[in-house]
């Protein structure tokens, strides 16, 4: 890419996005084209990371192990649902991932959760990403005895219009209240140690980034 | 005997006159051994059995007169002995079926005689005769009158010495020996059949305090309950202990081991694993083996006490063989009483022998009163063996009991115990376990703390925070909930969280720790199961909502002297310092996230656990040496109360270090305190009070008090009663800062003196000893007394002359004594008896108090009118201060000696402390270094050199040498009042060779070139005397 694209670029993504400054900007794009390799641009196609490469780093680089989470994040980001990420939805997802307000953070972790994309958080979507949240106990009868229980215990908590599912405005108060509830069913954000090593690689010296 | 007959021996109920001897065990065996000393009686004691009764024992036999024999005359129906008493009647008169018999030899042979019908006839004996005791030796010997008895027995011989008291004497020890004997008889035969009951065990326990105490001669250095409330049916053992059949649990000191804490229950007595110092809680685990009483149980203990308590039989039978040469054998009372107290013992028994069958099960008393007072309770305990006791296992889960205490117990050094601030001792007084009654009935909440509990231990990072989080919903500040975390082994889990790598996980357990740790047993186990090392750790971490939270969890748990220790030895002191080093960068990030904090918080829980720990000396240390100091004073210049309280609260904590407050005093930390002083926080108030009343020990900060303005808010707080902390605070503040007299100006200035008055009354003693130290060093000053009579503040301080708390005691002499120096205010104080209580304070056990009441003695001698024969009216008053003078206290001997040199200018008292021996006591202290005791002891000695020989003895018992010493002394004072003494010795020609063998003359050679006229005068009165007994000895010799 010419030097003159990718400076009218940055300069296009930092206007929208306020939580990077031009240099940080530049360096994801960087990032962002090392990623997805030596493809020549060609009319028509979209460059882009795809879901496997993203697991991947969500994986490596962020320490996230939950399939379903992770395919969940890669949604977040794909804004446009082409079932690959473009460079700006890579700035503009990794802004909130990295940076974001609580604000975002709380409505990007909610579409995260909210599995059906219907506006709740249902039992049943409690359920399937709490399943593996608990040892499971040889001794007990019902496997899922547990986490159906958890769940209830998640709702009596977050539930505060009592109809048996979380809307966003229910999440909204209960985060409020309690802000180790972000990432109530599974981590969806960078725990703070892995995104300052990422933020320290990335920022520092995009030559030297070579190992993503 | 008697106390056997009427209170063992089992008696029908059969109306009255005619009751007979049940036919029982116990009976028998009273009656056997009756027999046989009756039986034995002649051989052992002739003497004795010649004895006449002063009443015949008369019953009716059912011997024939035909069984008699030699040295009888015997007829149909009558028999007489052959032996006769003085007056010619006979000793032994039956009248068929009725029988007399006046002396123990014809009793004994009638027994011989009765051959195997002797056991009827014994028994018959003794139905007839209810009170045997009284006939043999008279009404006067009757031991029915129990323990004053022997006593009333050894008095009437001890006045008259004829041979029949002795004899009656001789008799009734034998009488008593076989009482006794009887009793330990029935006291087995009784333990054989039932257990113990409240009752016995109480007697029991009575028994052997009377016999406690200090000196060779007890049995026991000390015996008490561990808890003073006595339920209603007898027990002290908590209820859920007494369904065990627990009725008490006793602490015992024996003299020859170390305290032992017994449990005594109706199976028996046995040792339990003693009182845990940490809660003052008993553990309730029998630790040996079962006696069946606590007499025998401490008798297997203790060496000591089985000798002591034989010593009694040991005494008895020495009685008997000094006899013949020391009739009045004298035990010391405490002996004698030992076997009727026994019978007491014993008749209690018997009286609930018929119940126990029926009361034998202990229904647990239902008026539980759960606030027994520990403190008291504390104060039982001897504090040193409580440390070495090791602490013993609880009964709960295995949370508590596990290596850390075992590593704890070793690592306990006494080292630690001296090093604590004196604060220390309330606070470690916590409330005990209360998780029994937990089982009892265990709320909702128990099962659902559970069930969170058990999803905090098996799930993952999302489970644990949806578990933290729902756990935190409980009502964290109330006990159960707190001790359901526990019990269900939660706090394991919490403590583990906060050891992994979960940021998340760590926060929320935090923020667990530290709503629980409010409570003081969840502080120990927090510390138990190593929880303080890894708070200390998370310090470090560069998140500051974890700083935070870690640094405010520690400062809940280091309430306690081992938690503190804990956080130093972890190096915790450096890192909270370190969190005081923050509002460099005024700017807050932009974004407060998750785990972000402000700064201003992290320097607020870092004082605040910075308070906490300060209170252990070592701590203290440490923070001065992190460079604690200037950090505090920085954030003093903030203006956030919260962060103030925390900050002024370590200040005040350390500044009972000489150090700390020469550091307070360089950092300007004064002006700040002042500053605070106007603040609205009533707490803030307090501390920075209280931070001033330490500080201001110190005139310059006194002064630096005053230039910053501090006195007039003092003065206006004062205004403010309701709240009795700050109060205390406030008036501790004005006491130390009125000892500079320009203080004391503006305190009158402000109003201030009339509201100490005022504080007088109605108020807790924390503020009355500030009160009183301050209007004591207030009345230094003629206005202020002046001012103190005129708000009528004599009455209430005479009033508070009768207290006990030694430093008020200490406090309001020295006040009176200030006040008294006024004559009128005087007139009010020997109104109110003043100098009467201000006398009997000298014999106060605490040295401080003693001295502070002889000071103030002097002024009240020198202005109450007829001091002389005020002072003379105070019976055995004179003795009582004179004999102070053997104290080895020198502040006691000073005041002493201060109050005798007023005492003195009484010709009549002088003559009467000469006689108690003054002379010879005040001459003994004479060879002291102490310059004020010199001081005092010099005037002392010229006062009492006006009466009679006075002045030969002082030279008798060589004061005169060491007083000539004083005058190398640098102190003016001393000289002053040596030079005085001196003179008045040198009136006697003996003396004046003592002083120039000792160099007196050059030494008072300078002394005469003083500017003290007084001095002057002295020095040269004195050498005037030597120098004319010298003119005259050599005149002597020329004529």
């Amino acid at each position: 890419m010419s030097r003159k694209k990718l400076q009218k670029l940055t300069d296009t993504l930092t206007k929208n996005c306020k939580h990077f400054n031009t240099f940080e900007v530049e360096c994801l794009i960087n990032l962002f084209y090392k990623l997805v390799g030596d493809v020549t641009e060609r009319q028509g196609m979209v460059i882009g990371i795809d879901r496997n490469t993203f697991r991947n780093i969500l994986h490596m680089t962020f320490g996230m192990t939950d399939d379903m989470i992770m395919d969940r994040v890669f949604r977040g980001f794909d804004k446009d649902n082409d079932g690959c990420i473009n460079v700006s939805e890579w700035i503009y997802g990794l802004s909130v991932f990295l940076r974001g307000t609580l604000e975002e953070k709380m409505k990007y972790c909610f579409e995260v959760f909210d599995l059906n994309g219907d506006g709740f958080i249902s039992k049943d979507e409690m359920f399937h990403m709490l399943k593996n949240s608990l040892l499971k106990q040889p001794s007990e009868e019902d496997p899922d005895e547990g986490i159906k229980d958890l769940v209830e215990i998640t709702l009596k908590k977050m539930d505060h219009d009592h109809d048996g599912k979380l809307s966003f405005s229910d999440y909204e108060q209960s985060v409020r209240e309690e802000t180790l509830l972000l990432e109530a069913f599974g981590p969806c954000l960078p725990d703070p140690k892995s995104q300052m090593e990422f933020e320290a690689h990335v920022f520092k010296d995009t030559d030297e980034f070579n190992d993503i | 005997m008697g106390e056997a007959l009427t209170k063992s021996a089992q008696w029908t109920a059969a109306g009255h006159g005619t009751r007979t001897l049940e036919i029982t065990p116990l009976n028998e065996v009273i009656l056997k051994e009756i027999m046989m000393f009756v039986e034995s009686f002649i051989y052992k004691y002739p003497q004795e059995a010649k004895y006449v009764f002063v009443e015949p024992l008369e019953w009716k036999t059912n011997l024939d007169p035909s069984a008699f024999e030699s040295g009888y005359i015997v007829s149909e129906t009558t028999v007489k002995s052959e032996e006769v008493d003085e007056s010619g009647q006979p000793l032994l008169f039956l009248s068929v079926p009725h029988i007399k018999i006046r002396n123990f030899g014809q009793l004994s042979r009638l027994l011989l005689i009765a051959k195997d019908t002797k056991l009827k006839e014994a028994q018959a004996c003794i139905e007839a005769n209810r009170d045997p005791v009284a006939k043999i030796l008279g009404l006067d010997y009757n031991t029915v009158k129990e323990d004053t008895s022997t006593v009333n027995i050894l008095d009437k011989i001890t006045k008259d010495e004829d041979s029949e008291s002795e004899m009656k004497m001789k008799i009734a020890m034998l009488l008593r020996q076989l009482d006794v004997h009887l009793l330990n008889h029935c006291l087995k035969h009784i333990s054989l059949q039932i257990s113990l009951n409240p009752t016995s065990v109480k007697n029991d326990i009575e028994l052997l305090k009377n016999f406690s105490g200090k000196g060779e001669q007890t049995v026991l250095e000390s015996i008490d309950y561990t808890s003073d409330y006595e339920f209603s049916n007898g027990c002290r053992a908590p209820p859920w202990r007494q369904i065990h059949g627990e009725i008490c649990y006793v602490l015992v000191k024996p003299h020859d081991v170390e305290t032992l804490c017994i449990t005594c229950s109706a199976e028996g007595v046995f040792l339990n694993g003693g009182k845990t110092d940490d809660e003052g809680e008993i553990d309730y685990e029998r630790k040996g083996e079962l006696y069946k009483d606590l007499v025998t149980f401490l008798k297997e203990k203790s060496a000591k006490f089985s000798e002591n308590m034989s010593k009694q039989g040991i005494k008895f039978r020495n009685a008997q063989k000094k006899e013949k040469e020391e009739p009045t054998n004298e035990l010391p009372e405490k002996e004698e009483a030992a076997p009727v107290q026994k019978a007491i013992t014993l008749e209690k028994n018997q009286i609930n022998f018929g119940k126990s069958q029926m009361t034998k099960r202990l229904e647990p008393s239902l008026n539980w009163k759960a606030t027994v007072d520990f403190k008291d309770r504390n104060l039982l305990r001897d504090p040193q063996v409580e440390k070495h006791r090791g602490k013993p296992e609880r009964s709960g889960p295995p949370v508590l009991c596990g290596r850390a205490q075992l590593a704890r117990k070793s690592t306990e050094k006494t080292e630690e115990i001296v090093s604590e601030s004196s604060s220390e001792s309330e606070e470690d007084e916590e409330p005990s376990d209360h998780r029994q009654e937990a089982n009892a009935d265990l709320p909702s909440e128990y099962w659902q703390i559970q069930k969170v509990v058990k999803y905090l231990k098996g799930g993952n990072q999302t489970a644990t925070v949806i578990a933290l989080c729902s756990m935190k919903d409980f009502n964290l500040a109330q006990e159960t909930c707190q001790l359901a975390i526990r019990d269900v082994g939660g706090l394991e889990v919490l403590i583990n969280l906060l050891d992994t790598d979960e940021v998340k996980c760590k926060i929320g357990s935090l923020k667990i720790l530290m709503e629980i740790s409010h409570n003081p047993q969840i502080r120990r186990n927090i510390v138990d199961l190593g929880g303080l090392p890894i708070m200390v750790n998370i310090l470090d971490s560069p998140h500051k909502s974890l700083k935070c939270l870690a640094a405010e969890t520690i400062a809940n748990v280091a309430k306690f002297r081992r938690a503190r220790r804990a956080v130093r030895h972890h190096g915790g002191i450096t890192k909270l310092v370190a969190l005081l080093d923050c509002g460099k960068s005024s700017a807050e990030p932009a974004q407060p996230s998750l785990y972000d904090a402000r700064d201003v918080d992290v320097a607020r829980c870092g004082a605040l656990a910075l308070w906490s720990c300060s209170r252990s000396y070592a701590n203290k240390e440490a923070i001065r040496k992190a460079g604690g100091i200037p950090l505090l004073a920085r954030l003093l210049k903030t203006s956030h109360e919260n962060m103030l309280i925390p900050v002024v609260g370590t200040l005040q904590e350390c500044a009972s270090e000489e150090n700390y407050r020469a550091a307070i005093k360089a950092e300007r930390i004064i002006e700040d305190l002042v500053k605070n002083l106007n603040s609205t926080n009533e707490q803030l108030q307090e501390h920075c009070a209280m931070a001033i009343y330490q500080c201001a020990e110190d005139e310059e900060t006194r002064d630096l008090v005053r230039l910053h303005g501090g006195l007039k808010p003092l003065a206006s707080l004062l205004n403010n009663t309701d709240n009795k902390e700050r109060l205390a605070a406030v008036t501790g503040a004005i006491w130390k800062c009125s000892m500079s007299k320009e203080n004391v100006t503006k305190f009158r200035e402000y109003k201030a003196i009339e509201t100490l008055v005022e504080l007088l009354t109605d108020q807790p003693e924390e503020v009355l000893v500030n009160v009183v130290g301050a209007l004591g060093e207030c009345c230094q000053e003629y206005e202020n007394r002046v001012l103190v009579r005129k708000c009528g503040g004599i009455q209430p301080l005479v009033k508070l002359l009768v207290g006990t708390n030694q430093a008020l005691l200490v406090n309001v002499t020295k006040a009176v004594g200030a006040c008294a120096v006024e004559p009128e205010s005087m007139m009010t104080i020997d109104r109110l008896d003043g100098v009467r209580l201000l006398w009997s304070l000298l014999k106060n056990p605490h040295p401080e108090v003693k001295a502070s009441a002889a000071w103030a003695l002097c002024p009240c001698i020198q202005n109450a009118k007829d001091s002389g024969e005020m002072v003379r009216s105070f019976v055995g008053g004179l003795e009582l201060v004179v004999n102070l003078l053997k104290s080895d206290n020198k502040e006691v001997l000073a005041s002493v000696c201060a109050a005798i040199t007023n005492i003195a200018k009484d010709q009549e008292n002088l003559a009467v402390i000469t006689d108690h021996g003054v002379v010879p006591l005040l001459s003994k202290l004479a060879n002291t270094n102490n310059d004020k005791l010199r001081h005092h002891l010099a005037e002392a000695i010229s006062c009492c050199c006006m009466w009679g020989r006075n002045r030969v003895a002082f030279g008798e018992y060589k004061a005169v040498a060491p007083l000539v010493r004083y005058l190398k002394s640098n102190d003016p004072s001393v000289h002053r009042a040596t030079a005085q003494a001196l003179y008045q010795l040198s009136e006697e020609a003996d003396n004046c060779i003592t002083m120039h063998e000792n160099g007196a003359v050059k030494l008072l050679l300078h002394m005469v070139g003083s500017p003290d006229q007084d001095l002057q005068e002295a020095a040269a009165g004195c050498i005037s005397n030597i120098r004319r007994l010298a003119l005259a000895t050599e005149k002597a010799r020329y004529t």
